[in-house]
């Protein structure tokens, strides 16, 4: 049972920071989508939902490409002494990467439901558009903003295609209950496959409840 | 003195405005369609003229041509909508707080004493009602100080027992604080009650204006 509890643990933990990490860009790129005039809204909402539709393992090679050590950004990170190629780094921004498309749809029609009004009261009122974000756009589309990074969560927990192509499925360190899925059943030992089905089932359950439930709370108050 | 001296055209809208306004109550009168609001969201920068000039006093808000745009948080103008946007995730207090200006002469006391506001600083939104909820936007309105009030239809959602209570406190933001006021009806009986002037605007046009009496024009 150790192993499938670190495995468990590794994913829940990682999949927690990749939200986290992806949290604020996230929000005001949904936010930028919903409010921005800007040229160019058309591309950039085409490549932050890109991840959703291409296949995951193509964005784990376009990944790999991009941080391997002689990749285009991997080679500066590895004149600084950071590796991110196989390892938990890496698990981290495949998460990440796929979560996103989630987070800014699901918090861009949040912030698109806002009354425009509200915001506009606020700015006539001195506030300035970040104070405006922070302190009526935000707390009114916060149910939302939360059901987005729920999704956000669930997404990375479940994340695989990405995760293999530049994370591998190292015990310990890479492997998430995704890929220690597919290994185990690839290596005959069904058994541990069949248990993290099972604990990737009831993580997947508890994520979509708690997303139908603050979808719920919300529909009540307004 | 509020120089309004603009074209503002949106498809086939086109809303033309050459007005000088002193203090006081100024009337925006005319069927809904008309351009009332969006007079109102051109003042306070929540809308883009083509061209022209927005001045209040000698502070210049908007000038085409010179390239002049102050964002809405920097305009200073006092803004109520029609639906009066009170912020509903928070108490009357935070909303009437929300915009207060450091070093005003107002004080919170001053404000929630002239409107009667103060008995339910501490209630929820959506525990008030029309009459009181207009009353807490204007509170929180001229809690930023504004140079100048708009308002839109301040009186459309109340009954008209509501209505004879509320006018008072616009007169005495007149009155006793000395706030212009540019205010968007389109009931006759109101602007004849409240306004010092009126303008009369008719398909994005002002048809005609009067001082104190409104007369039958444009209606």
């Amino acid at each position: 049972m150790g192993e499938l509890w670190t495995i468990t643990l590794l994913t829940v933990g990682m999949a927690a920071i990749a939200t986290l990490i992806m949290l604020p860009p996230g929000l005001l790129l949904a936010w930028a989508l919903a409010r921005g005039r800007f040229r160019g809204r058309v591309l950039l909402e085409t490549l932050v939902s890109l991840p959703l539709v291409m296949p995951p393992v193509a964005t784990g090679l376009i990944l790999l490409m991009l941080l391997a050590p002689r990749g285009v950004l991997g080679g500066v990170l590895a004149n600084l002494g950071i590796e991110i190629v196989f390892t938990w780094k890496a698990v981290v921004i495949a998460m990440a990467v796929m979560g996103l498309p989630l987070l800014v749809r699901t918090a861009r029609a949040g912030f698109e439901q806002v009354d425009r009004r509200y915001e506009q009261v606020a700015s006539t009122l001195g506030a300035n558009p970040l104070r405006v974000f922070l302190t009526v756009t935000l707390p009114l589309a916060l149910p939302s903003v939360m059901a987005a990074a729920v999704l956000c969560f669930a997404r990375a927990i479940g994340e695989f295609g990405a995760t293999m192509m530049i994370a591998g499925s190292i015990p310990g360190s890479t492997r998430t209950l995704a890929v220690a899925i597919y290994s185990f059943a690839e290596t005959g030992r069904d058994t541990q496959a069949a248990q993290l089905v099972l604990v990737s089932a009831a993580i997947a359950f508890a994520a979509l409840a708690l997303s139908n439930w603050i979808a719920a709370r919300s529909g009540l108050r307004t | 003195m509020i120089h309004l001296d603009f074209i503002l055209r949106q498809g086939p809208f086109l809303l033309e405005l050459h007005e000088q306004l002193a203090g006081g109550i100024t009337a925006l009168f005319g069927p809904s369609g008309a351009g009332k609001t969006t007079t109102l969201d051109a003042i306070a920068g929540l809308r883009r003229p083509s061209s022209g000039r927005i001045a209040v006093d000698e502070r210049v808000l908007f000038d085409a041509e010179r390239g002049i745009d102050l964002p809405a948080h920097t305009r200073h103008i006092g803004y109520v909508p029609q639906e009066p946007g009170l912020f509903p995730h928070m108490n009357v207090r935070r909303n009437v707080l929300y915009g207060r200006r450091p070093g005003q002469r107002l004080s919170l006391e001053a404000v929630t004493t002239m409107l009667e506001v103060g008995e339910f600083l501490d209630r929820r939104v959506p525990d008030l009602s029309g009459g009181e909820r207009q009353r807490v936007a204007l509170a929180r309105a001229l809690m930023s100080a504004p140079d100048v009030l708009l308002l839109d239809e301040p009186l459309a959602a109340v009954d008209v027992e509501r209505r004879r209570r509320i006018l008072p406190y616009l007169l005495r933001v007149r009155d006793d604080l000395g706030v212009p006021v540019i205010y968007v009806s389109h009931d006759r009986g109101e602007v004849d009650q409240l306004a010092d002037r009126v303008i009369v605007l008719d398909a994005g046009r002002a048809a005609g204006e009067a001082e104190e009496e409104a007369g039958e024009k444009g209606a």
